[in-house]
């Protein structure tokens, strides 16, 4: 990848991951690890890959993005503001009452969702639907979902991808964060929903796997699903969760919770610390 | 006198889908491997374009159908009561409810007269199932001719619709001048001693009940309510204020479905009391659809002594 490229993309990241934590701290609720997971792929999606226009947050031509991990709102709404498509200010009111901000990612309130989510496993299966839509409709563009690799212990998930490879949604990219670790502990020990990668080739999925907190095979496993025709393209990401903030790292404990003043101060200094790095 | 015609409201469902199908309207049916049986086969037949069988997943089905609202497509999911409403609930919930998205249920094999299947089929629960989604209309029609223009009026409502039909055929109710409105109650028989409310394969059972309450010296209202939501309120409580008593009666579980709705309006309007004709809270089982039906207390016969013991009440 173009050295300016990374570090613009870098840069994004870290400001996502500055904003979903802002979010959460004031809300005092919400979930930072798997929102901090995924801060590189949605940073390369939404600067790179997808064509869509903040002020036209509903051209049907877009390309669409279906947050199917939907708890990882906050990582989505940071990127949708940063990239204009509301207020990077009113991160401030996520979860409030008074906020179009809502826990999980809301089509109807909040510009750039392209659909409800929050419910696991329902996601891929609406993005299957889009993606059939422009097939049926001859359009070109693409639809995009995140997965949790927890989400995929949901039968759902599995009668999607045997849909979207039957009906050879090959404008249709999954892409699960494997963070290795769910609400209860690491997968393996809940319900473990390994081999992932073999999972995914067995039903009809072009398969890649990816460092997904690397921009440079983030791009690359990109570009190659968008040159596959015939099937849909599964990316399994091997994620960091929590990254970026230290004491969140690969700890199970932060899937869901809320950091206190001291330790969100901590997060914030580490963040600007490292963005100052980036822009020096 | 002239041969009674019987259809059962699944084929009208086909048929009107057919119908739109001819229309520009931007329409797509899926199904669940069920299109012989829920009569969707005919649209695939008249427009195999337009339509996409998911295989036996309703949950993915009901998903794909969210994706495709959201990108201007007005959709027909179609499968058996008991996997659209029951097992795909929270997909119907959280992907179509919830967004508001403009998919159509077409759930056929509703209700104790899919007959010699049993239990495991017979669907007694959707109503009350569908009835607590914020935003979804049910609309359960009579026969045929309201049955199509259920789907009609379905494909021209913004939002989700959950469209209840039947597997089995039965008699005509209305002819071909009958208006359909969402959200409408019509009286079909004018009445003062008792108001009988039905929806579904039992709006006939109450007009032969109203005939044989008159023979008794009892006169019975009929009103058709083929929209359980939004239940019309202004009909049932004109009604309780006419009659004094009423009688509900739906092939559906007495608890959650018309009953219940009827009760619910009655009980902050004009508390008089309701009795409820229907699946007394028990599973279906095997056997010929008619006799189930009688077995099951579906039937005129209940109806009137159901009315008999309302009138008592007063």
């Amino acid at each position: 990848m173009d050295a300016t490229l990374k570090k613009q993309l870098e840069i994004f990241a870290v400001k996502e991951r500055l904003l979903l934590m802002e979010g959460i701290f004031n809300a005092k609720a919400g979930h930072p690890g798997g929102s901090l997971s995924i801060a590189e792929l949605l940073a390369y999606l939404y600067n790179v890959e997808m064509k869509v226009d903040p002020k036209n947050p509903k051209d049907p031509n877009r390309d669409r993005f279906v947050l199917s991990k939907g708890h990882a709102a906050p990582a989505l709404y940071a990127a949708l503001s940063l990239k204009g498509f509301f207020p990077t200010e009113d991160m401030k009111t996520l979860r409030k009452s008074d906020s179009y901000l809502q826990g999980h990612p809301n089509m109807n309130k909040i510009p750039g969702v392209d659909m409800s989510t929050g419910s696991l496993g329902q996601g891929i299966s609406a993005a299957a639907g889009m993606a059939l839509a422009a097939k049926l409709d001859g359009k070109d563009y693409r639809v995009y979902t995140i997965l949790g690799d927890g989400e995929i212990e949901e039968g759902e998930v599995w009668e999607a991808a045997m849909f979207a490879s039957a009906k050879g949604l090959d404008n249709l990219l999954v892409i699960v964060d494997n963070n290795n670790l769910q609400i209860d502990g690491t997968v393996e020990e809940v319900n473990s929903p390994y081999p992932i990668f073999e999972k995914f080739e067995a039903f009809g999925f072009n398969t890649i796997a990816i460092d997904g907190n690397n921009f440079d095979e983030i791009e690359d496993a990109v570009k190659k699903a968008k040159k596959f025709k015939g099937k849909p393209t599964a990316i399994i990401a091997k994620c960091v969760k929590g990254k970026g903030v230290s004491y969140m790292e690969n700890a199970v404990n932060w899937h869901g919770a809320a950091p206190n003043e001291e330790l969100y101060n901590v997060a914030v200094q580490e963040l600007t610390a490292a963005l100052k790095e980036l822009e020096a | 006198m002239s041969e009674i015609i019987k259809t059962a409201t699944r084929d009208a469902y086909g048929k009107a889908l057919v119908e739109l199908g001819n229309t520009d309207k931007k329409i797509i049916v899926l199904d669940a491997d069920l299109a012989a049986a829920t009569k969707t086969g005919m649209f695939k037949k008249a427009h195999p374009e337009k339509f996409v069988d998911c295989g036996i997943a309703e949950g993915n089905m009901m998903g794909v159908a969210a994706g495709l609202a959201s990108a201007g497509y007005t959709v027909f999911a179609s499968s058996f009561a008991m996997f659209a409403a029951g097992r795909a609930f929270e997909q119907v919930r959280n992907s179509i409810g919830y967004p508001h998205l403009n998919v159509k249920i077409g759930a056929t094999h509703a209700g104790i007269s899919v007959g010699e299947d049993g239990a495991s089929h017979q669907c007694c629960e959707d109503i009350g199932l569908m009835r607590t989604i914020p935003g979804m209309v049910i609309l359960n029609p009579a026969d045929d001719i309201e049955a199509r223009l259920c789907v009609l009026a379905a494909a021209e409502h913004d939002g989700p619709v959950y469209m209840r039909f039947g597997r089995l055929a039965v008699p005509r109710v209305f002819d071909e001048n009958y208006k359909f409105e969402i959200g409408k109650g019509a009286v079909l028989k004018d009445g003062t001693d008792v108001t009988i409310i039905a929806t579904g394969l039992m709006v006939n059972e109450a007009l032969m009940a109203a005939q044989r309450l008159a023979d008794e010296g009892i006169s019975a209202r009929v009103v058709n309510m083929a929209t359980i939501k939004p239940i019309d309120r202004d009909i049932i409580v004109d009604s309780a204020k006419k009659t004094g008593v009423i009688v509900t009666a739906e092939e559906h579980n007495i608890i959650g479905g018309l009953g219940s709705a009827v009760a619910e309006v009655v009980c902050e309007t004009v508390p008089v009391p309701v009795l409820r004709v229907g699946v007394n809270d028990v599973f279906g089982k095997s056997g010929p659809a008619v006799q189930l039906l009688h077995e099951f207390g579906l039937d005129a016969d209940n109806i009137a002594a159901k009315a008999k013991e309302a009138v008592k009440l007063k």
